[in-house]
């Protein structure tokens, strides 16, 4: 099963939209609760740093027997580095972002705590993209 | 310290707050045996959600979003905060029992230690 859905970069309002409803398709194909709380914890996170950060991007959540596998490609400003990004802390977020209780450098940290499989591709000036790739714990085929 | 820790339904912990029931009246009987309080959503996506209560002083959409994807199905605006009607729609949609508290974010969880509310680390 494939979704997508679209950001736009400084929609606050609607960052979370995608991951909200993320959660409910899970929850219909019987996922476990942990895993889901994983994956949209994840998603959520990068949707904001989306809304945060640049100007407007996709996401394509893909889920099969064996995991839960997101892209979430944006067009903006990108990470000049992405090993600085990764450290708990660092933020460039804006005072906008941080009154909506983010922006204190925990965005991608916790998407690396929740996901078995990160890659973070980024080009100065152009954009970025996250892969995450989220096993499942149980995979039941037949009761899907 | 001698501390006794209790698990205590929502309707107490209302008395307790003297909150304002927002949204979720109908699951009050809900229990609760943790909270946490922050006005970090990041920090909030990092607890487990289980029997939690989440004291804020963020009054915003993701405070709201924030439980929700942490599995969080109590959370308490403080300071009297205001409180959209975005926000009383999305707590409905995902059974989360919204309070507003008069108290400050210390007062308010300061009044559920002493009550025997377990913090969470």
């Amino acid at each position: 099963m494939t979704l997508n859905y679209s950001i736009s970069g400084g929609d606050f309002a609607s960052a979370g939209n995608a991951s909200s409803a993320v959660k409910s398709i899970l929850k219909q194909l019987n996922i476990d609760n942990g895993t889901i709380k994983r994956v949209v914890i994840s998603l959520y996170e990068a949707e904001v740093n989306v809304a945060a950060h640049a100007d407007n991007g996709t996401i394509t959540v893909d889920i099969d027997n064996v995991s839960v596998k997101m892209v979430i490609c944006d067009s903006g400003p990108g990470i000049p580095d992405i090993e600085l990004a990764m450290k708990e802390g660092f933020s460039t977020a804006s005072a906008e972002v941080r009154e909506m209780g983010f922006g204190a450098g925990m965005g991608l940290p916790n998407i690396k705590r929740n996901c078995d499989l990160l890659n973070i591709k980024s080009i100065p000036g152009e954009g970025t993209e996250l892969n995450i790739e989220i096993l499942l714990n149980q995979a039941k085929p037949t009761e899907r | 310290m001698h501390h006794k820790y209790w698990i205590m339904e929502l309707n107490r912990i209302v008395n307790i707050l003297d909150a304002k029931v927002l949204a979720g009246k109908d699951h009050l009987s809900r229990e609760v045996a943790h909270a946490f309080s922050s006005d970090l959503m990041s920090d909030v996506l990092t607890i487990p959600g289980k029997d939690v209560i989440l004291l804020t002083g963020l009054s915003n959409i993701h405070s709201l979003r924030a439980a929700e994807m942490a599995d969080i199905n109590q959370v308490a605006i403080v300071r009297n905060k205001p409180v959209s009607q975005e926000m009383i729609d999305l707590a409905e949609q995902n059974n989360i029992v919204l309070l507003s508290v008069d108290s400050s974010l210390f007062r308010a969880s300061g009044m559920l230690f002493s009550e025997g509310i377990k913090p969470l680390f």
